[in-house]
C-alpha cells in the first residue's frame, strides 16, 4: 500500500510546487477535408474538429477532478494547413484561420495549432500563400497558432524561407502593435520540427500521424527545484540522480493522464512530452533550478553546463516513466514565461547570446524573446539563421519565437498576460547582417562524419 | 477501485465523524485512516474503497469539498492510481 509520506509528497508537489499536466493535445488529421471549393473546405475542417474534439475539454476536466491533478490546457493540433488547403488555390487563407478559431471556441480549447507549413527544402504555391497570410491570420484570431519549419539536418537551411520569416514576423508584430506584437507569440520558426509536439505555439499534427491521437505535455520545474533545494550541497552525480527521480514521478503522472484520456475519448495515445515548462508563477521557473545549482544568476558563466545537466537528467528520468516519449522533451527556456529568466534579463545577467548558447543543450530554442521594435527584418532573419544552424548541425530541434515589439526600446517590459507572461526588451547586435541573409538559396545539409 | 482522501487544516472535534458520515451515506468503505500533526497542521489520510459508490465520483468530491469549506479544512479525494503511478515501478 502507498505510504502516507508518498501521499504527502505528491500533495505537496501539486499544491505547493505547481506540479501540473501542462496540456492534453488532441491531434486531428484534416487530410480528408480537402476540397477545391474553399468554403466547403473550411466547413469540412470546422465540422471535423468540432466532431472529434467534442468531449476533449469535458474529459480533461473529469480526469482533473478524479485524480486531483490540474490540467492547465486542452488543445488541438491539426494537419499543416498549407498541405490541406493546397487544392483551393484562389481562396483567402485567413478564412481558414477564422474557421479554426470558431472550432476552437466551440469545443472550448485554449489553443489550436497547425496554421503551418513545412518548407525546409522549398515552397509549394500553397506554402507561399499560407506563409504570406500568417500576419493577418494571427492578428485576426486569438487561439490559432502557426509554425513554419525552415530547416532540417537532412536538407539544410532554406535561407529564402528564413529571410521571408523575418519579414513575416515584423509584419505580424506591426499588425498587433497595440498588444506589444502579440501575434508573434503564436508563431514559431523551426529546424527539425517534431510532428507530435503537444506544446504551443509549435504544435501540428504531422503527416506520419494517425487519424486522431492524444499527446500529453507535462511540466514541473517547481518540483525539481524543491527537490534540489532539499539536497543542499550535493555533488553533480547526486544532483543528476535527484532530477531523474523527480522527472520520473512527473512523467508517470503524465503517462497516467494520457492513458486515461486516450481510453475515455477512444482515441489512441501518442506520446508524453517530458518537458520542464515554466510559467510566470513564482516557484515554477527553470532559471531558478539553475540558480539552485549554485549560479548567482541565470545567464552567468556555468549556465550552459547546468542546463545541459538538467536537460539530460530530465530525459533520463522521464524516458523510463513513459512507454512512448516524443515531442520536444527537455527543458524549455522561454524568457517571458519564466520569472527567473525575466529577472536575469532585467539585471543584465542573461543576454541573447547566452540564450543562444543555452539552446545548444536544451529543447526548443530562442523562445519568447522580446527585441526592440526597430529591429530590422534582416536582423530577425539572421537571428533565425543562427538558431537553425544550431539545430541542423547538432541534429536537434531548435526554434525561434521572437517578438519585435513595436515602439518598444531596450529596458521596456511588454505584458502578454496569462501563461505568456511579460517580456523585458532585450538588445540585439547593432551591426548589419543584411547582405548575408539576402544572398538567397539554401545552406546545404551538414556532413555527418569527421565529427570534431 | 480505491481512492485517497486527504484532510488538511486545523485540528478540531468531529473531523473523522463528519467525513465518515458522508462516506457511509454514499457507500464508501474506509480501509485505513492515519492522522498526524505535521508542522502544526492537522493532516489526515484515508484510504477508501469506492467500488460500491452510489453516487457520481464528482458529486462525492463536491460533498467532501463543501464539508471541508464548512469546517475550514481542505478536503480532497483522488484516485489511488495517481499515487501508485508516481511512487511504484
Amino acid at each position: 500500500m502507498i505510504t502516507k509520506y508518498e501521499i504527502i509528497e505528491t500533495m505537496k508537489m501539486i499544491q505547493e510546487e505547481n506540479l501540473d499536466v501542462r496540456t492534453i493535445t488532441m491531434g486531428i488529421s484534416l487530410r480528408d477535408c480537402c476540397h477545391s471549393d474553399g468554403n466547403l473546405f473550411t466547413n469540412n475542417i470546422y465540422d471535423k474538429i468540432c466532431r472529434y474534439a467534442e468531449n476533449l475539454v469535458k474529459t480533461g476536466r473529469a480526469i482533473e477532478k478524479e485524480f486531483g491533478i490540474p490540467i492547465i490546457n486542452k488543445r488541438i493540433s491539426v494537419t499543416p494547413i498549407s498541405i490541406v488547403a493546397e487544392a483551393c488555390s484562389n481562396y483567402d487563407y485567413t478564412k481558414i484561420a477564422l474557421a479554426m478559431e470558431r472550432a476552437a471556441d466551440n469545443v472550448g480549447v485554449n489553443f489550436i495549432g497547425g496554421y503551418s507549413a513545412l518548407v525546409h527544402k522549398g515552397y509549394t504555391n500553397g506554402d507561399k500563400r499560407l506563409i504570406e497570410s500568417i500576419p493577418e491570420a494571427l492578428s485576426m484570431t486569438s487561439k490559432v497558432c502557426s509554425s513554419v519549419n525552415v530547416a532540417t539536418t537532412k536538407s539544410g537551411i532554406n535561407m529564402d524561407a528564413v529571410r521571408h520569416m523575418g519579414k513575416v514576423i515584423k509584419a505580424a508584430a506591426l499588425r498587433t502593435a497595440d498588444n506589444g506584437g502579440m501575434a508573434c507569440a503564436k508563431l514559431v520558426v523551426f529546424a527539425n520540427v517534431p510532428e507530435d509536439n503537444p506544446f504551443m505555439a509549435g504544435a501540428f499534427h504531422g503527416i506520419g500521424e494517425p487519424e486522431c491521437v492524444i499527446n500529453v505535455g507535462v511540466s514541473g520545474p517547481g518540483a525539481v527545484h524543491s527537490a534540489l533545494k532539499k539536497m543542499g550541497n550535493a555533488d553533480f552525480g547526486l544532483m543528476s540522480e535527484t532530477i531523474k527521480k523527480t522527472a520520473f514521478k512527473i512523467t508517470r503522472m503524465g503517462q497516467l493522464v494520457a492513458q486515461e484520456a486516450s481510453k475515455r475519448l477512444n482515441v489512441p495515445f501518442g506520446i508524453v512530452d517530458l518537458s520542464l515548462a515554466p510559467t510566470p508563477a513564482i516557484g515554477d521557473s527553470v532559471a531558478h533550478i539553475l540558480e539552485e545549482m549554485g549560479l548567482e544568476k541565470c545567464g552567468t558563466h556555468g549556465t550552459t553546463a547546468a542546463l545541459a545537466l538538467l536537460n539530460d537528467a530530465v530525459k533520463k528520468g522521464g524516458v523510463m516513466a513513459s512507454s512512448y516519449v516524443g515531442g520536444l522533451s527537455g527543458a524549455f527556456i522561454p524568457v517571458s514565461e519564466d520569472a527567473g529568466m525575466i529577472d536575469a534579463v532585467k539585471c543584465g545577467a542573461l543576454s541573447l547570446d547566452k540564450l543562444e548558447a543555452m539552446t545548444c543543450v536544451c529543447s526548443v530554442g530562442l523562445d519568447m524573446i522580446v527585441v526592440p521594435g526597430e529591429t530590422s527584418e534582416e536582423t530577425i532573419a539572421a537571428i533565425i539563421a543562427d538558431e537553425m544552424a544550431i539545430g541542423v548541425v547538432n541534429s536537434k530541434t531548435t526554434a525561434v519565437r521572437i517578438i519585435p515589439a513595436p515602439h518598444k526600446k531596450v529596458g521596456d517590459v511588454v505584458e502578454f498576460g496569462g501563461l505568456l507572461g511579460s517580456g523585458p526588451v532585450m538588445p540585439v547586435n547593432q551591426y548589419e547582417s543584411r547582405v548575408f541573409v539576402n544572398r538567397g538559396g539554401r545552406i546545404p545539409a551538414p556532413l555527418h562524419s569527421l565529427k570534431n | 477501485m480505491r481512492a485517497v482522501i486527504t484532510v488538511i487544516g486545523s485540528d478540531q472535534i468531529g473531523i473523522i465523524a463528519e467525513i465518515s458520515n458522508i462516506l457511509a451515506k454514499n457507500r464508501v468503505n474506509i480501509m485505513d485512516i492515519s492522522q498526524t500533526i505535521m508542522q502544526d497542521i492537522f493532516t489526515m489520510i484515508m484510504m477508501v474503497d469506492i467500488t460500491e459508490l452510489n453516487t457520481d465520483y464528482s458529486k462525492l468530491s463536491e460533498l467532501l469539498e463543501l464539508k471541508g469549506r464548512e469546517m475550514g479544512l481542505s478536503v480532497t479525494i483522488q484516485r489511488e492510481d495517481i499515487f501508485s503511478a508516481m511512487h511504484r515501478i
